[in-house]
């Protein structure tokens, strides 16, 4: 939400990236890709990829974060430092603090915690290269990693952003349209019950604006949820043109 | 947890065989990918068996130290993330990452692969940063010689991007101009397992190794590095057949690259 | 009410996949009854019988149940006993007491088992603490030998039909083999390329544990491997 573009960000109905508003970005998933991991996945949305790892359950360390009768959910999301345009330094920073926080919240919904009591279960997510809606990105990879994983859940979570640019409210928003569009709105959801789990935004939406991305948003849980079910019985998934292959 | 039989790990490596059909001198299937980060300069992933690192290349623009201001600045930084294996805690990098980013900095420094001179925008002025980062995705065992590599290749793969009118780089843009490399770095390592010592060695092994040396060589087969790690005392003799197959690796792993 | 069977035999599902909708369907193994859904919790491979759905898990750890037989790893000497650790978050327990029919001081502990050896022992309780035995059973510590780590619902198929498996393996290659019900198996042998190839030969069960044949691909890899 940096301001305004000289560019329009709509043209005869087409996105800069030739996208109608309600369209995703071509995704890929891949499970695996951390094989000493329990679970893992390596997730693409455009040219934003991220991968994910699960360790765990297993004993909590420090000893006082355990909690008797579930576990503990603890996500660490970190871009790489060479992952966006200016290098960033390694490490985290606040930003990484509130999204792993809202993550782990995200995922945990989803999680019969309840099945292992007294124990943690680490995700670690890294942004490889970051092109808008890493968070998101993240969550598909981590959730696809769960799952990747054999932990117990209630639903996959699976999750994309839709926001406003050039006054056109739209579905996953790529770099230029993040960078001087009106508003982001990123979600995830349980698709089965369609139940919330993260929903963040910042930006300026008026209520039919508000109800109109949330209704694209819940438009693309079918793709989203079909193509993490592919990634992981098959091994991997692709996203384009409007086919899951 | 990883579930080892020290003794019969012991017994396999003492009658020269490995668990995994490898002789004691045979480097795991090697694979490498470049240009796989958008955002990156130069980015490369790095395959050997089943340990994988992935490096990224980014050029920012800064003043040169006062005692060489016709060179430009270079930076090697490696972490052993958490996402990469049960064996790395979430944290400040700990002493083992510290001792690998030195190393492979090292080797690639002391390879003279780089004229310094090159970064050199303005003398005195301006010069490029350039700063390599190294991350595990996959750590089972070697990261020395992956992270080398991908570090190279990574290298190699950069294009400075535009500066505009006061030296400053313009991050989305992207130059034809590449990097002039004038050798290969390569780095061989050795875990030292009873009396034997092997190449390449996988988590497993390097969980039951007693010691470790890590060579690195350039193209003529000079050594540009070396690192011993573990707590074993080497031979003189043991030493100089490292170093003999270190070179007769290095070579091997130049020839490999040269199909990427 | 609808009842209806939504996958077919062997289908592999996705954790809170509905596999069946109405009551006169059962849940077994990782599928719960959730409403008047059958789903299942985790990712795995569903088997129909009759009006039993059952999901099997593909990967995670093992569940620890009573009367298994399992290969642990000795990790702590306690006032109690022996901490062994056995492939899942919280360590188990071998008291004192059970691990041997005569009576052991704890001064002589080092002597039955030590840190770093691996042990065959039972399961004697999974309420808050995991109780093991190494009482009744033979080879209760396992000497040279190789261990490797399987997944743990793929352990039936590394035994074979009434240890079918099992016997083809060690026959075929006169290797000796234990497998634990948590998923660790030690191998142990004279010939250290069998016991290397008794490994491979396993970690292939392990990796196509649907497939059919594989008893013949088995037999077939342990005879042929002769170096």
């Amino acid at each position: 939400m940096a301001g305004k573009s000289s560019e329009p960000m709509m043209v005869k109905g087409k996105r800069l990236d030739g996208r109608k508003t309600n369209e995703m970005r071509p995704m890929k998933l891949k499970v695996g890709v951390v094989p000493l991991a329990e679970g893992s996945a390596e997730f693409s949305m455009g040219k934003t990829k991220v991968i994910a790892a699960v360790y765990g359950p297993k004993e909590v360390h420090p000893r006082h974060m355990m909690i008797p009768d579930k576990a503990l959910i603890r996500v660490k999301y970190d871009m790489l430092p060479f992952s966006t345009t200016d290098r960033i330094r390694p490490g985290p920073n606040r930003r990484s603090k509130e999204i792993s926080k809202v993550m782990s919240s995200a995922l945990e919904a989803a999680v019969y915690t309840e099945k292992y009591p007294a124990t943690v279960i680490d995700i670690f997510v890294q942004i490889t290269n970051a092109n808008a809606g890493t968070r998101t990105a993240a969550i598909n990879a981590a959730s696809a990693a769960l799952a990747h994983a054999g932990i117990e859940m209630r639903d996959l979570v699976c999750s994309v952003a839709s926001g406003k640019a050039d006054g056109t409210v739209m579905l996953d928003l790529f770099q230029p349209e993040d960078n001087f569009g009106e508003a982001d709105l990123p979600v995830a959801i349980m698709p089965k019950s369609m139940g919330i789990t993260l929903i963040q935004m910042d930006g300026d939406l008026t209520k039919k604006e508000f109800a109109e991305s949330m209704k694209l948003v819940n438009e693309a849980m079918p793709v989203l949820y079909d193509l993490q079910k592919k990634a992981l019985i098959n091994g991997e998934a692709s996203f384009e043109g409007g086919k899951i292959k | 947890m990883t579930l080892i039989n020290y003794d019969f790990q012991k017994e396999l490596i003492s009658n020269g065989k490995r668990e995994d059909g490898r002789g004691l001198n045979d480097y795991r299937d090697f694979s490498a990918e470049v240009g796989i980060i958008d955002n990156g300069n130069g980015s490369a992933r790095v395959k050997f068996g089943n340990t994988e690192v992935i490096a990224g290349v980014k050029f920012s623009v800064g003043t040169p130290y006062p005692d060489s201001p016709d060179e430009g600045m270079f930076m090697v930084s490696m972490d052993l993330n958490p996402l990469s294996s049960p064996d790395y805690e979430p944290g400040p990098p700990k002493p083992a990452a510290i001792e690998i980013s030195r190393v492979v900095d090292r080797a690639i420094r002391e390879s003279k692969t780089l004229d310094f001179k090159d970064l050199s925008i303005v003398e005195g002025e301006a010069a490029w940063m350039c700063s390599i980062d190294i991350y595990p995705i996959n750590a089972d065992g070697n990261l020395y010689d992956a992270a080398v590599i991908a570090a190279y290749l990574a290298l190699k793969d950069a294009k400075f991007p535009e500066l505009d009118e006061n030296n400053k780089p313009l991050h989305e843009t992207r130059t034809k101009k590449g990097l002039k490399l004038h050798n290969i770095p390569m780095m061989v390592s050795f875990a030292k397992i009873g009396d034997s010592l092997i190449v390449d060695p996988t988590r497993r092994e390097e969980k039951i190794m007693e010691d470790r040396i890590h060579i690195g060589t350039i193209d003529n087969g000079n050594i540009c590095a070396m690192q011993k790690g573990g707590l074993k005392p080497l031979t003189n003799d043991e030493l100089l057949e490292a170093v003999d197959t270190a070179i007769a690796k290095g070579k091997d792993l130049r020839k490999l690259l040269k199909k990427v | 009410m609808t009842e209806k069977l939504n996958v077919k035999d062997k289908e592999l599902v996705v954790p809170g996949q509905v596999l069946a909708e109405g009551m006169s369907y059962i849940p077994s193994g990782k599928a719960i009854r959730d409403g008047e859904d059958v789903t299942a919790t985790v990712m795995g491979r569903v088997s129909v019988k009759g009006h039993v759905v059952k999901v099997q898990p593909l990967n995670g750890g093992y569940s620890p149940r009573r009367n298994d037989m399992v290969i642990g790893q000795v990790t702590e000497l306690a006032k109690f006993g022996w901490r062994i650790e056995i492939g899942q978050p919280n360590q188990a327990d071998l008291p004192l007491r059970d691990a041997s029919t005569s009576f052991i001081e704890q001064g002589s502990m080092r002597k039955y088992f030590t840190e770093g050896d691996y042990i065959f022992a039972g399961i004697t309780d999974v309420g808050k603490y995991i109780r093991l035995s190494t009482k009744t059973r033979p080879h209760r510590k396992l000497g040279t030998g190789n261990i490797i780590e399987v997944n743990p619902s793929n352990v039936p198929r590394i035994i074979g039909r009434q240890g079918s498996m099992i016997k083809t393996i060690k026959d075929a290659s006169g290797c000796n083999v234990v497998v634990g019900q948590n998923g660790y198996v030690w191998i142990q042998g004279e010939d250290l390329d069998k016991v290397l190839l008794v490994q491979k030969a396993i970690e292939m069960i392990d990796q196509d544990a649907q497939e059919s044949g594989l008893t013949e691909k088995v037999e077939k890899m342990l005879k042929g491997g002769k170096k």
